[in-house]
């Protein structure tokens, strides 16, 4: 056995102080940035595009306020405000200027915005009109896409509103060789070019600029060298002094040449990444694999006696602290799709090699140290699985697991390399692999991914089958025929793959109309410095620099569809219970379902606000009668009494997640429709499209504009989240829900898929619970699904889930001396259960 | 397995999956229907009668008790092998008393180490020994109950005395693969001290045993006995608490044993 980092590494005071000092406030916006690009835009007019990209880089870096927060050892930070964020004009403004007095009290993510900042922003952004990257995806956008993202039928928001991010640069190579490396290198090529070659204007451009943005770096870093010194002088305290001299040396070592030490490397590695979110509004900048970069400056350093074990772990955990320092304001709409203020910075520990053997190393046991000290969202933090993972590393991972972070999420290496090889990737590659954001897989610094394309709603290609593709009056789909015309239920299938091909090209249409607009007003030479093969091809990662090129969009609400699909063939073709049309009327009434007072509230407020818009002035009384009309179901008791009979038939259906074959392949199958028609399209960067089944949080917001579907779901009510069974119908326990997902053709979706299980802390208690643990997700593995993560639910969610046990059906809680499924439990036992987490004790 | 053995009938009125207190790894329990004991607490009371019966539960009526083949049953246990591969799991047989239904039982026991698979069963003990020697050929590890020293205690509370409990105890303990034994700790029963002792004194004298798990009372299958028309003799009686649980265990230290709460 090999000497592992001990868990009885503790946290020194100086983590919990950062935290604090982090979280006192509401997260600000702050104008600087906003402010020194426009005035580098307005100098640059003319220039080549990715020159003056650089340009406006360098002029930000060398004017961004800087500040070495309260007893930080890596420093770098993006506002002055902790939390704070900078807005990014040149990608989309107007949502931003037209939410300036609601983006504080709104319920997901609020953002302070001083009067100040927003004058300052609203003198900047006459600037832009007409020179966004939002703008000009829309003028590249056909009408119907623009209709279809209009009806909610799939949403590129993402990348509509903001820079791409989603990549993982080449941070060893940095820590290696530094950006002075780096501008050698793109020195080396310029030299190489002839000046008579076709080419010659853009690649010059693509490696001055380059070269530019490096400088600037470097220079920024000298900025902070100068502040710590500064601050040093004026320091009382002598530890603190010596700590920010140490930090004044650090910054200017690193990252202009490569680290001497595995502090250089920690301090090299944060300028980088933190770096990234000032280039580009683009999240999911995911570390990767940061045990593997990092772990030869932290054996040299231990080998050579320069570090202890402890100190390093303290490294590490600032680090982990300083994720959570950056941040980013998104639309309101957004903002609801990936609540939580994540940046989505994944990254990642475990794993094989290039060679195949296990590459778990002390770095990789920090990390998980580090998850545990820190206990804050970022970085997302992820393990890779696979059949030579030490036991010791999977079980210490079930220990992070249970402290309920939510952290770590498993990736699966027996799906994931395979899954990349039949994408293109050369073996090496993809044994390498590390994961974007929430689950997708790519091979780092290689691969520009688009991982986050777009949220396409598979059961709104549904809605359009009943309605033969007209939606709130308009003709927004083909016509496929009236519902009532299908009498086998082959011939509804097909109207559906129809529908889902239609609005599947349409999203095509729209993503490729926003690379097109990347490439063209935004590329980024600071980030394609850093990925192969930008220096050597001569242009940046927008204009399709990288090896690897995809475009990833994402799918959700499978488990809706299988349901669904399966009860129209059951109920209304097979066993004919149903006659279709009075399926139709059932979904158009909601099966007779009052909506609750929260949704029927919100729809309330849409209403009015697009009445509003459309000039029409309201009373409190015309907006009472909207309530009253969308809150109310007004009808006769027989057909309420039909629609009951209707919903109950199909809740008695069997549904995917209790381990039933033949339903699960019906489900694999309907991923299909989804998946396949994918994999036919190409992106400007000269990839291919690959599938993602996952939802973010988007399945909340996303569900909120979905009508009652034929699986039994309630209008507006959330759709299923990722490829996880519908909320509530796996009632079989966790290793048939695993099974059912298993099921799933996960290799297909590439752009990864995701698996969420709920569990209380107590069910994994003791070392017995954390090997059972481990054994789940090892079963579930063994038959190729491909990530899996958990919710291990806090005492709000058991009282949520008293109030609202259909939605909690398959929550597994440890009872006494065995686990149970905690709404099956009596009122008084759960009030126990619920009393024993409070104590924290398990 | 031929077909006419996976034929074989039984009674049982539930099947859990991911079940990880009962045995080891991660587990499959099979409740069969029809006990010879009726303990008080136990917070199976549906387990006990042989007969299908109907329980309320959260207001409305279930069918407990169902006739299946140990086809059918095994179809069901086989689904999560990779679990049992990966945890070292497998099948367990709880009841209700295994025991009684001997062919069934021996015969899903078989059929689970046809397939590689680890086995258990919860006992009481309460049975013919020539029965049991039926079953122990086929099973890993026997998870038994010794619930009281005292016959007469044992009889006030069970509805059995317990001479043929502890003997078939000494017998099972040198014939069967690994004995573990089980002790309910019930207040107002064998709580204290001294009762513990005894029985920890007891399971250290049988050869080849050196595991015992004290398994606290709880009040879970109260509702359970209201859904039967059953009154629940056990009215109020609270859970014993951390600490008396925490001296329990080391008195049954004190013999050597290791002890442990739970399963």
């Amino acid at each position: 056995m090999s000497e592992i980092f001990t868990k009885d590494i503790q946290k020194t005071d100086r983590i919990p102080f950062l935290v604090d000092h982090l979280y006192a406030k509401m997260p600000e916006i702050e104008a600087d940035r906003a402010v020194l690009i426009t005035e580098s835009y307005k100098a640059t007019e003319g220039q080549p595009i990715i020159l003056r990209r650089a340009r406006a880089f360098a002029h930000i870096l060398e004017n961004l306020p800087i500040t070495i927060r309260p007893r930080e050892l890596v420093v770098g930070s993006n506002s002055i405000a902790p939390r704070g964020c900078q807005v990014f004009p040149e990608y989309s403004y107007e949502w931003l200027q037209a939410e300036f007095d609601t983006v504080a009290t709104r319920s997901a993510d609020p953002f302070y915005i001083s009067e100040e900042t927003k004058a300052k922003l609203n003198e900047v952004y006459p600037y832009w009109k007409g020179k966004t990257t939002s703008e000009l995806a829309t003028s590249y956008m056909s009408e119907e896409a623009l209709t279809a993202i209009e009806h909610n039928m799939f949403t590129v928001g993402n990348y509509f509103y903001n820079g791409i991010g989603h990549l993982t640069v080449d941070y060893g190579k940095v820590l290696a060789i530094g950006y002075k490396g780096i501008i050698a290198e793109a020195k080396a090529a310029l030299e190489k070019l002839e000046l008579s070659d076709a080419d010659y204007a853009s690649r010059s451009s693509f490696l001055n600029a380059v070269i530019i943005s490096c400088e600037a770096v470097i220079n920024y870093a000298d900025r902070y060298a100068t502040l710590a010194k500064q601050e040093a002088a004026n320091e009382a305290d002598a530890l603190r002094r010596e700590e920010l001299l140490k930090i004044a040396q650090n910054c200017a070592n690193v990252p202009r040449y490569g680290a001497k030490s595995f502090y250089e490397a920690c301090q090299s590695f944060w300028f980088i990444q933190m770096l990234l979110q000032v280039e580009s509004s683009g999240h999911s900048i995911s570390p990767g694999r940061f045990d593997q970069y990092m772990y030869p400056y932290f054996k040299k350093d231990l080998d050579e006696g320069k570090i202890t074990r402890e100190f390093a772990q303290e490294l590490v955990d600032c680090i982990w602290v300083k994720f959570n320092d950056l941040n980013k304001v998104r639309d309101a709409a957004s903002a609801e799709g990936f609540a939580g203020y994540s940046l989505f910075q994944n990254l990642i520990a475990g794993g094989q090699d290039i060679h195949g053997k296990d590459a778990t190393n002390d770095v990789s046991y920090m990390c998980m140290n580090a998850t545990i000290h820190v206990n804050l969202p970022m970085p997302s933090f992820s393990v890779r699985i696979w059949n030579g993972t030490p036991h010791e590393f999977i079980i210490r991972a079930a220990e992070v697991t249970r402290t309920g972070v939510g952290l770590p999420a498993y990736y699966n290496d027996e799906v994931i390399i395979p899954q990349l090889l039949s994408r293109g990737l050369t073996l090496q590659d993809a044994r390498d692999y590390n994961i974007i954001g929430c689950v997708e897989p790519q091979t780092p610094h290689k691969t520009d991914g688009w991982h986050d394309a777009a949220f396409f709603n598979m059961c709104r290609p549904l809605e359009m089958v009943f309605s033969n593709g007209v939606d709130k009056g308009v003709q927004i789909g083909p016509k496929t025929g009236e519902v009532s015309s299908f009498d086998t239920f082959d011939k509804f299938y097909d109207a559906y793959k129809a529908q889902m091909n239609y609005f599947i090209k349409l999203l095509v249409n729209a993503d490729n109309s926003i690379d097109m607009a990347h490439a063209t007003l935004c590329p980024l030479p600071f980030q394609s410095c850093m990925v192969d093969d930008c220096i050597g091809r001569g242009k940046s990662l927008q204009e399709g620099g990288a090896i690897y090129n995809f475009t990833g969009p994402q799918g959700f609400g499978i488990a809706n569809m299988a349901d669904g699909l399966m009860a129209v063939k059951t109920l209304v073709y097979d066993k004919k219970l149903v006659s279709i049309t009075e399926l139709k009327e059932a979904l158009d009434n909601n099966y007779g379902k009052d909506l609750d007072a929260q949704t029927a509230e919100k729809l309330t407020c849409q209403i009015a606000a697009k009445l509003q818009g459309e000039g029409k002035t309201l009373t409190a009384d015309d907006v009472k009668a909207i309530y009253v009309t969308v809150s109310h179901n007004p009808l006769d008791e027989n057909k309420k009494k039909r629609f009951d009979d209707i919903l109950n038939m199909i809740n008695e259906l069997p549904k995917f997640g209790n381990d039933i074959p033949e339903i699960d392949a019906f489900a694999r199958d309907v991923a299909y429709t989804y998946t396949r028609p994918l994999e036919s399209f190409k992106n400007p960067r000269g990839g291919m499209y690959q599938a993602g089944l996952y939802p973010v949080s988007a399945n909340v917001p996303l569900g909120a504009q979905t009508g009652a579907t034929p699986d039994g779901r309630l209008a507006y009510t959330p759709v299923a989240d990722g490829v996880s069974p519908a909320a509530g119908r796996d009632i079989k326990g966790p290793t048939a829900a695993a099974n059912s997902v298993s099921r799933l053709d996960h290799f297909i979706a590439s752009n990864g898929t995701l698996f969420n299980m709920k569990f209380h802390p107590s069910a994994l208690a003791g070392q017995s619970g954390l090997e059972s643990f481990a054994a789940l997700v090892q079963g579930y593995f063994d038959q190729k699904g491909s990530h899996m993560q958990f919710n291990v639910v806090s005492r709000e969610t058991l009282r949520d889930a008293q109030k609202n046990p259909e939605k909690y059906k398959s929550l597994v809680v440890r009872v006494a001396g065995y686990s149970a499924l905690f709404t099956t439990l009596s009122r008084s036992l759960q009030e126990d259960i619920i009393n024993r987490t409070e104590q924290g004790g398990f | 397995m031929t077909d006419s053995l996976l034929n074989v009938k039984g009674r049982i009125f539930d099947i859990q999956r991911f079940s990880t207190h009962d045995g080891p790894g991660i587990r499959t329990i099979v409740f069969l229907k029809g006990c010879a004991l009726r303990c008080r607490w136990c917070c199976n009371p549906e387990s006990q009668s042989f007969d299908i019966e109907t329980m309320m539960q959260n207001g409305k009526p279930k069918i407990m008790g169902k006739d299946v083949t140990v086809g059918e049953v095994m179809d069901e246990v086989l689904q999560d092998r990779p679990y049992y591969r990966r945890s070292g799991g497998g099948l367990t047989l709880s009841g209700g008393e295994s025991l009684l239904q001997p062919e069934f039982a021996v015969t899903l026991l078989k059929a689970a180490k046809e397939n590689g698979i680890n086995t258990a069963i919860e006992t009481t003990g309460f049975a013919n020994i020539d029965t049991i020697r039926q079953f122990l050929p086929y099973i890993d590890t026997v998870l038994m109950d010794i619930k009281h020293i005292n016959s007469e205690k044992h009889k006030e509370f069970t509805s059995q005395p317990n001479e043929r409990i502890l003997e078939n105890a000494r017998i099972i303990a040198s014939e069967a693969n690994k004995l573990i034994i089980r002790v309910p700790v019930i207040p107002t029963f064998n709580d204290t001290v001294a009762e513990i002792a005894d029985i920890a004194a007891f399971a250290a004298g049988l050869p080849r045993v050196d595991e015992i798990h004290l398994l606290p009372y709880h009040s879970m299958g109260r509702d359970k006995y209201t859904g039967l028309g059953r009154d629940y003799l056990m009215g109020d009686l609270k859970s014993p608490t951390n600490e008396l649980v925490a001296v329990l265990i080391q008195t049954a230290e004190k013999y050597g044993l290791k002890a442990h709460i739970g399963g």
